[in-house]
């Protein structure tokens, strides 16, 4: 077989996959990759620069010329919400999923060993399910000081607990299988019994919860940036944006509308692919 | 007897968390990098006033003394002093509970009278139209930021339409349920998708079980299961679904007390952050995670009264 072959048989796995997927996951994923490559291609798809401030224009109502409005700076609305992709995509992207990777790592381990380390883990998790997860990372913000570095900070401290709790359930259940038991018996190191036999098999519900997880991230970081504590202006993220369009909402409703909209349909299509994953992969 | 060897052990098992609790939220003001009182005071402050509120906070003693008082100051319900506000942090959080308490209460209750028929309907018509919109509806719900939709319906109902104030407390229960409708009924927006989730869920659990098999033997119509079997089963599990996300429905409490300027927890949180009153913020997190901790603990007595086999299960 040669390379051209090879390409064409990925090709029609891939097509294959894409038809097995549910209508949810088909839309969510289309939706996503829509807001994804806006994102990239934001200063081409952009005909102003989304921090000129044209006194001219300001707090001009939807129209040709400025299709979702202009804020009270008369910066371009439209141009300021697909340049904010950027941040909150990225931004929860990471929050999410670096907290994931360490997260499982520390949870299938305590599930697979048990004991001491086990005990002292629940104890640490059960501190860490206390508190109001929006109130714990308001009090790290408060003594590191807002920022975007504090909130990567804030989040990894305390994001990973709900992945090793999630990993830990899964492995519980995992270790008594009989797979696992012959893996032990081949004499292979526990490295290689925990992370390329049991891993593969956890992972489904901890793909499943982190689609969930992402859309709550978006909602924590526009949270944060709203109340003053997230990503500062003049920087187009959409909670900053939402803030500073509060004090204009009764006569220029669409300052703060379109940059929530916004946050809607992102979260939307990530809880789509959730769902579509929870059927593909079999998860509860 | 056995209720109450049960409770003891619940309690037990809350120590060390609440040691824990303590533990982080003290951190939390030892962490402070440089001199926390300088943070907080600025540049205003002369030197004897300075040097009086490191007196006052024991900042020159050793940090596991510091630990050590503070534990047991807050064992004999003193959590210290606001420098900024010039009050207890006791005093400042009580006068501010009630509010809280009362959102989340009202927010549950609004959440709840929506999620149950929601549900049961989503059960009836389980994979059908019905049951895909609200399944979808509850995604986009779950979407939406709290303090944008409390923004919106503030435009809305408060501004343009004049029904509802859009900020503060009032005065009296009636007040009360008039002035929290909007926020309250924007944190329930967050919580009914969640509710409905779990609970569809719980449902169909219910109707797969034996003895609505059983049930359905019995020749008894299809209505009258799911009215005495599926619903009152599943009203327990709305316990412990409540309580599992009494988190979540702070968290949510505190953003939406910011946005409609409610006097309570959330905002003092949020505006104490701000005024880096690092006493206060402390307070708070001990005050949070006990009631969180509360909440689950009453979620389990509750649960016990309901069905008595969980304490043979322990």
């Amino acid at each position: 077989m040669n390379s051209a072959d090879i390409l064409l048989n990925q090709r029609t796995l891939l097509i294959r996959e894409v038809r097995s997927w549910s209508n949810t996951l088909k839309i969510g994923t289309a939706i996503l990759l829509v807001i994804t490559i806006a994102g990239i291609l934001a200063p081409l798809i952009t005909s102003s620069d989304p921090y000129y401030q044209d006194y001219g224009s300001i707090l001009l109502a939807p129209s040709w010329e400025h299709i979702f409005g202009t804020d009270h700076l008369g910066r371009d609305i439209y141009s300021r919400v697909i340049h904010g992709i950027r941040i909150d995509l990225t931004v929860a992207f990471v929050i999410t999923y670096v907290p994931m990777i360490y997260g499982v790592a520390i949870g299938a381990i305590a599930g697979y060993y048990g004991g001491w380390v086990d005990s002292i883990l629940m104890r640490l998790l059960d501190t860490a399910i206390a508190f109001p997860f929006l109130v714990l990372i308001i009090v790290i913000i408060a003594i590191l000081g807002p920022g975007v570095q504090n909130i990567y900070l804030a989040v990894c401290l305390v994001a990973w607990t709900m992945y090793a709790r999630l990993a830990r359930a899964e492995m519980l259940i995992e270790r008594e299988k009989d797979y696992m038991l012959a893996a032990k018996s081949m004499g292979f190191p526990v490295s290689r019994i925990i992370f390329r036999h049991a891993l593969p098999n956890i992972m489904s519900p901890v793909i499943v919860f982190s689609m969930a997880d992402f859309v709550l991230n978006i909602l924590l970081l526009s949270g944060l940036s709203f109340l003053g504590l997230g990503i500062q202006a003049p920087e187009p993220e959409w909670g900053a944006m939402i803030a500073a369009g509060r004090d204009y909402i009764f006569d220029s409703w669409w300052i703060c509308t379109i940059p929530g909209l916004a946050i809607v349909v992102t979260g939307t299509s990530l809880s789509l692919i959730g769902d579509g994953l929870t059927q593909r992969l079999g998860g509860r | 007897m056995e209720i109450i060897q049960y409770i003891a052990t619940r309690l037990g098992q809350m120590v060390p968390v609440l040691f824990l609790v303590a533990l982080i939220s003290f951190l939390c003001m030892a962490l402070v990098p440089g001199d926390p009182i300088m943070l907080m005071l600025g540049g205003r402050a002369t030197e004897t006033v300075i040097a009086a509120a490191h007196e006052e906070f024991g900042l020159d003693k050793p940090i596991l003394v510091r630990f050590f008082s503070f534990i047991s100051q807050g064992l004999q319900g003193d959590l210290g002093r606001s420098i900024i506000q010039r009050q207890p942090v006791t005093v400042l959080i009580g006068e501010r509970i009630s509010q809280t308490s009362f959102l989340l209460g009202y927010s549950a209750f609004l959440a709840l009278i929506v999620a149950i028929p929601l549900s049961f309907l989503a059960v009836i018509r389980h994979n059908r139209p019905t049951d895909h919109i609200i399944r979808l509806t509850g995604m986009v719900g779950l979407s939406m930021p709290s303090f944008w939709v409390g923004l919106l319906l503030m435009l809305l109902f408060g501004l343009k339409f004049n029904l509802f104030p859009i900020r503060g407390f009032g005065d009296g229960f009636l007040e009360h349920l008039w002035y929290l409708f909007l926020p309250s009924f924007t944190i329930s927006l967050f919580l009914i998708p969640m509710l409905v989730q779990s609970l569809r869920e719980s449902m169909l659990d219910v109707l797969q079980s034996d003895y609505v098999e059983v049930a359905r033997s019995k020749g008894l119509s299809s209505r009258r299961i799911l009215l005495k079997h599926v619903f009152r089963n599943s009203l327990i599990p709305t316990i412990t679904v409540l309580s599992v996300n009494i988190g979540w429905l702070l968290s949510g409490a505190v953003v939406v007390e910011f946005v409609f300027s409610i006097p309570g927890l959330g905002s003092l949180l949020v505006r104490s952050v701000g005024f880096r009153d690092y006493p206060v913020i402390q307070g708070l997190a001990v005050v949070f995670a006990m009631m969180v901790m509360l909440v689950n603990l009453l979620a389990d007595l509750l649960y016990m009264v309901v069905d008595r086999r969980v304490i043979k299960k322990q």
